[in-house]
């Protein structure tokens, strides 16, 4: 997806790939309790929790959703419910509105949605009564996959939070 | 392509870079959830165990399954027998997140298997070639396995399973185009599918190892052979001490291009699953359902 917009990117899987440059964080779609896993035992969650903190933009998507939430990294204001759609079987896919983007497709894996944000955080969206896209500061997440469609839209809206030219 | 079918290899791509565990009780799940794993495969008895008990071996107590998705939050997966579509069918009941379609238990019709686009739900298959993969992903099966040898702890038969795909896959992508309906006509698939390996390089769902996985190098092997994720059975529940051993594979999954990680990773396990070797077995599995 990135390579498409014509932007480098690095894999991030221990504190030695953490040590080169980069200008943004994605915390992709998997299982989260996976992810928390491998990032408490690569001693990945401090320096990435740090890092978010003192403004390195992020995007997570479903299961990278649930790690920028208050129970895991805690770094936006939202609480989220996992599985909030049930099983494999209740996985769907839909097109919907952004604010600030527009009509954009959205698939949907045992997916989560936002339970709960505070008032630093705004809606981006909201489906079916349930907000599956939030933004905070340069941090932004949503509740299904982009980078599973070819639509490049929310990727490019995340880049701009980035200060360096692409 | 099926909205359906979309999503289902779309869960199988979530699942890529990670390993699925065999379990029998809501006890082994914790433990497999909390060492990382990132999906369970919920059975009433490990494949060691099935080979060692011999007879026919069938689609698990739904009641036993069910124990299972309340103990986890990963997605659980189970097995119903080659052909057997009405045990299928009672899977789907219970929602589970997919089915293996598997050559572990006993196959239940030795022409057809499932018609798995019938299902919602997504289903798993094992291949010992490409041929096989793409016949399985033709009957509507989002991701593919080697069939390994299950219950050994060899691990000889997932490689070879790994090595052929790969290599018949890098000669679909050196044919010129028109070579490649002779090659359709071999490996008795249709068209279209070995139109998509010829172009993309890799077949159209996740490739994951499976079979006689047991050591972190085991797993680390096969990932460098090409696998996307790797399943681990016996491995980790018949070995000295599960819990260690199955975090040290998950990490070995994720660093398994790092040997300096994976010696640190191999250090003081314990017992290792004792192992069969190819030549000592009697019942060859990967050899049902083609």
């Amino acid at each position: 997806m990135l390579e498409r917009l014509g932007v480098e990117s690095v894999l991030i899987r221990n504190l030695n790939d953490w040590q080169q440059p980069f200008d943004g964080l994605i915390l992709p779609g998997g299982e989260s309790t996976a992810m928390m896993r491998v990032m408490k035992d690569e001693a990945l969650l401090e320096p990435v929790r740090e890092a978010i903190k003192d403004g390195l933009p992020v995007f997570g998507t479903c299961a990278g959703m649930i790690l920028l939430d208050d129970k895991h990294l805690g770094c936006m204001d939202i609480s989220v419910k996992r599985n909030a759609y049930g099983r494999q079987l209740g996985s769907f896919q839909k097109t919907h509105n952004i604010k600030g983007i527009g009509d954009v497709p959205m698939v949907f894996i045992r997916a989560p949605y936002i339970e709960r944000y505070g008032n630093g955080v705004e809606v981006l969206s909201v489906l079916d009564g349930h907000v599956v896209a939030a933004k905070q500061g340069k941090m932004l997440a949503c509740s299904f996959h982009p980078e599973l469609t070819e639509d490049t839209s929310i990727h490019r809206y995340w880049l701009s939070f980035i200060n360096v030219k692409h | 392509m099926e909205d359906r079918t979309q999503l289902n290899r779309n869960l199988a791509q979530m699942l890529k870079g990670g390993v699925i565990m065999d379990v029998t009780t809501p006890e082994q799940a914790k433990i497999a959830e909390a060492a990382g794993a990132c999906a369970v495969m919920a059975l009433e008895r490990i494949p060691a165990d099935i080979r060692a008990a011999g007879g026919v071996s069938r689609m698990s107590d739904p009641k036993m399954i069910k124990g299972i998705q309340e103990a986890v939050t990963i997605p659980v997966m189970a097995k119903c027998r080659i052909g057997h579509f009405a045990e299928a069918q009672i899977l789907e009941a219970i929602e589970i997140d997919y089915i293996d379609e598997s050559e572990v238990l006993s196959p239940a019709d030795d022409v057809y298997h499932i018609d798995k686009r019938k299902f919602k739900v997504p289903f798993v298959c094992g291949a010992k070639d490409l041929g096989e993969a793409l016949r399985r992903i033709n009957e509507g099966a989002t991701m593919i396995r080697t069939k390994g040898e299950p219950g050994t702890g060899d691990i000889i038969q997932a490689v070879r399973h790994m090595r052929m795909m790969q290599s018949e896959i890098r000669k679909l992508v050196s044919m010129s185009e028109d070579e490649l309906y002779e090659a359709a006509k071999q490996l008795r698939v249709p068209y279209d599918l070995v139109q998509f390996v010829h172009e993309n390089g890799k077949l159209p769902v996740v490739n994951f190892a499976a079979g006689g996985v047991a050591t972190p190098a085991d797993a680390a092997l096969m990932m460098q052979l090409g696998a996307e994720g790797v399943f681990v059975g016996s491995g980790i529940f018949k070995s000295g001490d599960p819990a260690k051993r199955a975090q040290a594979i998950v990490k070995a999954v994720t660093n398994y291009n790092n040997p300096k990680i994976l010696a640190e990773l191999s250090e003081d396990l314990g017992e290792a699953m004792v192992g069969i070797n190819e030549q000592e077995i009697e019942l060859l599995m990967a050899e049902r359902g083609k």
